[in-house]
């Protein structure tokens, strides 16, 4: 099953999430990851979901029938700007430190936070560099890891927002013929 | 102007300004205040009490369908909310704009178990066009506003609110003009004229070209310009099951009902076409059996007001989101001159001319029940729809309601359909047991001149019936039940006869005495045992001024032909049980 990035504009009211999620449920579809927070205007919020699945089209279709989603874009085969960040708790004794240190320069990690046999790192990157970087931090011990899930940008002049939508209207969903 | 107004009476003066009239529901801890505020405004506001909350649901369905204005039911919270959980999946399903009102706990308490809590926003969210959770007044006067204008708007549906027993009882100035901010709920109405344009000339290069319409032509109010589309391209019509009403049976052009329980003339029909225009359907699986099979050599356009419905079960070719009113305006005003039709006009004479052939082989009202058989039987259910039939038929104003199984599918069938849209009143899509006797209910009250009939099962009866006392305490009369009681459940014994064995396997059925139980409700009750006491029957309750109920103990074991068994081609219809 093809993995997709789904982008969304959403009104920022309670339930929305729910809403959301349940409908990618109720076809049986796992999010992989789901990221969600305000967007340049007041009152929407802007949010990327990753799903695996084959039918991905009726499902953003059906998103459209929810009355708080805007906008909703399937970007996984545009050119995009998806970013994912990570915070890794590492096993870190004063012997293995000065590794970590170099490894994290490579990757252009941040140390956040150091204890006496732990170092909390932060990495932001693109997913795929995300998913190499917790390989290589693996060995050292990998305490407790926690990420936020992809966030996704299309690049260049073409956006992703609510004024733009609205003009089209709700029939832009199905293609026209010409 | 600055007059304060406890979140209830908001709730009862938001309803008016909407111009509801009439609600069905129950009281309970929670929604009493709303109960309170309601006798204040009792002159402009009909509460009809029901038995079930339930039968308050499927009341609203009914009066909503039956009018297309929006129906309102309430319940209190927990149970009371759960027991509409049904006629709101029953209006998802069916398009139908229903408003619930539900009372929750005090919002202090949200969420901590509290008293009859049940989170009804959190159950009801995929079987709702959307929901709300009201915890203060001040957002009571916006919210019905939206509420109502998401249910009956765009593609209809439920729309429920739950509103905490504090929202209700407090007093707070409402703001009765704020505008809608709904940016991404936006139905697309106007079809796109170049769809238009792509779908005429797709039309006009048919030789064997067919109209279905769907639920959405007696929503969007489109009957007459069907009517008139059909016959400026003299393309041959079909009907669903929510169909039925949008395009008169007795019309040249009309073939009647397409799929599961269709003809096998409409079926053979659809296999056969090249160009298909579906209207307001949405190839409900019991419309398309295998739909990899449907319709082979059938470019397809497809009318529908909700794009997710375009492309979700069979491949279109020319799409148009659009309401089905304004599309076939649009497509009539685009329409060629006459001389640019005469091509299709002379290809879809010939394929009539085809169609009726197999009509006239395969479709006869009452051929497929075994003549012989049905000789040695005291009752076969179709001699019931034939005097029925011409009752209606004689009798005029009439509009029938059926609930779910054999009966229905016979009804569907059996009876001549010319009495247009919102005659025909039917749970499809959730195919819901119990729906007719309280459905009824919101009909009569909706059209009290006119006869309304409710065709039921025995099981689906026994669901439901305690709303006949509901019935009685409204005055309603013009209520006629006629229970084709076979004494199984039916529709499940068929597939038990034909594809399992006959392993009757929880389906046979008993009751009580149907006669005496509507005496019980103070109706008449009346019961038929032989095709020769039917006709007196009916004329009986056409000469009772009240409600009648009709028990119709018919033959048994008799099977809903021509049928497509499940999941497999329209093409290959049974039209009689399998030798055994
Ligand atoms: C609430 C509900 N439960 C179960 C079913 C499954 N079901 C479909 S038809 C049918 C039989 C209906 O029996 P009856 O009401 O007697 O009608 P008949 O088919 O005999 O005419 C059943 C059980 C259903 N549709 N709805
Ligand atoms: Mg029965």
């Amino acid at each position: 099953m093809k993995t997709h990035t789904i982008v969304l504009l959403v009104q920022d009211r309670p339930g929305v999430l729910s809403r959301v999620a349940g409908l990618v449920r109720r076809r049986g579809y796992n999010i992989q990851s789901l990221a969600v927070g305000h967007s340049e205007q007041p009152g929407i919020s802007r949010m990327t979901i990753v799903v695996e699945s084959d039918h991905v089209e009726q499902v953003v279709k059906q998103l459209y029938r929810l009355i708080e989603v805007i906008k909703v874009s399937d970007v996984t085969d545009d050119p995009t700007v998806e970013r994912e960040m990570v915070v890794v708790k590492l096993h870190a004794p004063a012997g293995v430190r000065h590794e970590i240190v170099s490894m994290c320069g490579v990757f252009d990690a941040k140390i956040v936070d150091v204890g006496t046999n732990t170092m909390i790192v932060e990495m932001t990157g693109t997913p795929a560099k995300v998913e190499n970087f917790i390989e290589v931090v693996r060995p050292y011990g990998l305490k407790e890891m926690m990420r936020t899930g992809r966030i996704a940008m299309v690049r260049g002049a073409r956006g992703h927002n609510a004024g733009e939508y609205v003009e089209s209207a709700n029939g832009a969903v199905v293609p026209a013929l010409n | 102007m600055s007059e304060t107004r406890t979140g209830a009476q908001i709730m009862c003066e938001a309803l008016i300004r909407e111009g509801v009239e009439v609600m069905f529901g129950i009281p309970g801890g929670a929604i009493m205040p709303f109960y309170y505020a309601m006798w204040e405004y009792r002159d402009k506001l009909r509460h009809v009490l029901c038995r079930h909350e339930q039968g308050a649901g499927h009341a609203a369905e009914g009066y909503a369908r039956a009018t297309g204005r929006i129906g309102v039911c309430i319940g209190t919270s927990g149970p009371g909310v759960t027991n509409l959980v049904t006629p709101i999946a029953d209006a998802m399903m069916d398009s139908t704009p229903l408003l619930a009102i539900c009372g929750q706990v005090g919002s202090h308490v949200l969420g901590k178990d509290a008293f009859q809590e049940t989170d009804i926003t959190g159950i009801t969210m995929p079987i709702t066009k959307h929901n709300y959770l009201v915890k203060d007044p001040n957002d009571l006067a916006y919210v019905f506003k939206e509420a109502i204008h998401i249910a009956t708007t765009g593609r209809p549906g439920p729309v429920l609110i739950d509103i905490t027993k504090d929202a209700m009882q407090k007093s707070v100035v409402p703001r009765w003009d704020q505008k809608l901010n709904l940016p991404g709920y936006k139905p697309t109405y106007a079809p796109n004229r170049k769809q238009v344009r792509e779908a005429l000339k797709l039309l006009l290069s048919a030789k064997k070209p067919l109209i279905l319409a769907g639920n959405g032509v007696i929503m969007a109010g489109a009957a007459e310009e069907l009517r008139a589309f059909a016959e400026k391209l003299r393309v041959p019509v079909i009907t669903t099951l929510h169909g039925i009403g949008s395009f008169p049976e007795e019309h040249p052009l009309a073939l009647g009902m397409p799929g599961m329980h269709g003809w096998v003339h409409v079926n053979r029909a659809i296999q056969e076409c090249d160009v298909l225009f579906n209207i307001g359907g949405r190839f409900d699986d019991r419309v398309t059996g295998k739909a990899s099979t449907f319709a082979p050599h059938a470019r397809v356009i497809h009318v529908d007001i909700d794009p997710s419905e375009i492309g979700k079960n069979v491949k279109v070719t020319v799409p148009i989101v659009g309401d089905a009113r304004l599309t076939l305006q649009a497509l009539l005003e685009e329409m060629p001159e006459r001389e640019a039709l005469a091509e299709l006009h002379a290809h879809a004479s010939d394929w009539m001319e085809h169609i009726r052939e197999l009509q006239e082989k395969h479709q006869g009202k009452q051929q497929y029940v075994n003549r012989a058989q049905t000789e040695r039987m005291a009752l076969p259910p179709h001699d019931v729809y034939d005097k029925l039939n011409r009752a209606l038929a004689q009798r005029g104003r009439y509009r029938v309601v059926t609930d779910v199984g054999q009966h229905q599918m016979w009804a569907a069938q059996l009876l001549d359909w010319n009495a247009g849209p919102r005659t025909h009143i039917t749970s499809g899509g959730a195919a819901t047991m119990g729906f007719s006797v309280p459905a009824a209910l919101g009909v009569a009250i909706a059209h009290p001149n006119d006869t309304i009939w409710v065709v039921c099962g025995d099981g689906g009866f026994q669901m439901t019936n305690q709303e006949m006392a509901t019935i009685v305490q409204e005055g309603i009369k013009n209520i006629k039940i006629a229970v084709i009681n076979n004494g199984y459940l039916g529709m499940v014994r068929q597939w038990q006869e034909l594809f399992e064995q006959k392993r009757y396997s929880g389906t046979p059925l008993s009751g009580p005495d149907f006669a005496k139980l509507a005496e019980a409700y103070y109706w008449k009750g009346l019961t038929v045992e032989h095709s020769d006491e039917v006709q007196a029957a009916i004329d009986e309750a056409y000469a009772t001024d009240g409600p009648v109920l009709i028990d119709f103990r018919v033959e048994r074991e008799v099977n809903v032909f021509p049928m497509v068994p499940q999941n497999t081609s329209i093409g290959d219809m049974i039209t009689e049980a399998p030798a055994s």
